[in-house]
């Protein structure tokens, strides 16, 4: 696992039914490309974060392929229209098979 | 498509006001909606004889570079203000001591940023806000020193600064400090390197004008330690200073040096009465 791997997510707690509301995400993450060398020549081995995805109450929001040109620290803006109160979990899923979750619930006021 | 980009330049310009290109973003910094920051000041203090108003390097960075700073979320620095918090509360050393058990919470030193670096009276000497630290480690918490440049000095001044941010800087310059001020200054006029450039050519003369494709600002270290979007990381005062002599082609001076530790001095003293703006975002 890469090191200091700390997700985070900003999401309103609250939100009128229908509508649309702006999310934002930042994973710290090294994104090491696999395209570097140390200083001995040897290539550092590739490890990224290679998918990011967000789903509200079990219903998919956005789902992301993340490549290597990716620089570090990922972030994600983007919007979503929520209609009832729920959850939003968000799944990032590393090159060495580690999976980060964060969650974050929202009511309809 | 030339014609079309100058189109859409006139459109901006006739928007925003702006009276050409070069000038300074007019704009302003309030962080998270609520922290009000000083990022210009009508007049400059009368011992900087070059500048008759202050700006804050924000000025000079694109509107979405901007936008990074005002939330405290999408700035990127944030994420060494947390990762210091977390050495903060962990103890190191033969003391068994960590930042906490002398200071408490880290906003006890807020208002430490504004005034560095300062003249250290026990020791003797001017002291930056890493030599201070340092000090810390290695005679209260009997831990080693860490490297200037290392993370987790780097994040450590980051949030030392984060807790002072608004509070106009203050460096003294009288006194004590006046000695290193001078030798900062008379380092500020000269002209180093194959490419004969002193810190005023660049910072004071052009400041607002574009040196091949980079927005000179004024050079002000306010909103120090920088979240650089071109090498995604924090980069310390001495290392900027480091960049800007080897650009002139010179042998540069290291990372805590007397050298640019009097710069250092110097520079702070043109920004005083700019907001702390560290851990800020540039280019």
């Amino acid at each position: 696992m890469a090191d200091n791997v700390k997700p985070r997510v900003k999401v309103p707690s609250k939100a009128s039914a229908g509508e649309v509301v702006t999310i934002k995400t930042l994973i710290s993450h090294p994104m090491e490309s696999g395209q570097r060398k140390d200083k001995d020549g040897n290539i550092i081995p590739r490890s990224i974060i290679n998918r990011f995805t967000c789903d509200f109450n079990g219903q998919n929001v956005i789902d992301v392929t993340l490549e290597p040109a990716i620089s570090t620290n990922p972030y994600f803006e983007f919007e979503a229209r929520v209609d009832q109160s729920g959850e939003f979990k968000f799944t990032w899923y590393d090159d060495d098979g580690s999976v980060y979750e964060e969650t974050k619930s929202i009511e309809i006021a | 498509m030339k014609i079309r980009t100058l189109a859409g330049s006139v459109a901006l310009v006739a928007l925003t006001g702006m009276a050409t290109w070069a000038d300074p973003a007019e704009d302003k910094l309030v962080i998270n909606g609520e922290i009000e920051m000083i990022t210009h000041t009508e007049k400059a203090p009368d011992y900087i004889e070059g500048l008759s108003e202050q700006y804050s390097g924000w000025h000079f960075r694109d509107a979405d570079t901007r936008d990074m700073e005002r939330d405290d979320f999408d700035n990127p620095g944030m994420l060494a203000v947390d990762a210091a918090k977390e050495v903060w509360n962990t103890a190191d050393g033969t003391e068994g001591k960590s930042c906490a058990s002398c200071h408490g919470e880290p906003e006890s030193l807020r208002g430490v940023r504004a005034v560095m670096p300062k003249f250290n009276e026990a020791k003797g000497e001017m002291y930056t806000l890493e030599m201070y630290i340092n000090d810390c480690r290695t005679e209260r918490m009997g831990a080693e020193a860490w490297g200037w440049n290392d993370a987790d000095m780097v994040n450590m001044t980051a949030l030392i600064s984060y807790v002072s941010r608004g509070i106009p800087m203050n460096v003294a310059i009288d006194g004590p400090a006046a000695p290193y001020w001078e030798k900062g200054k008379e380092m500020y006029y000269t002209r180093y390197g194959q490419l004969e450039l002193s810190c005023a050519n660049c910072h004071e003369d052009n400041y607002g004008n574009y040196i091949r494709a980079d927005h000179l600002s004024q050079g002000q270290i306010n909103g120090f330690p920088t979240y650089r979007l071109k090498n995604a990381r924090l980069n310390s005062i001495h290392s900027r200073f480091k960049g800007c002599i080897r650009d002139t082609r010179a042998e540069t001076f290291k990372e805590g040096s007397p050298e640019f530790i009097a710069l250092e001095v110097y520079v702070a003293s043109r920004g005083n009465g700019l907001s702390v703006e560290g851990p800020s975002v540039r280019n």
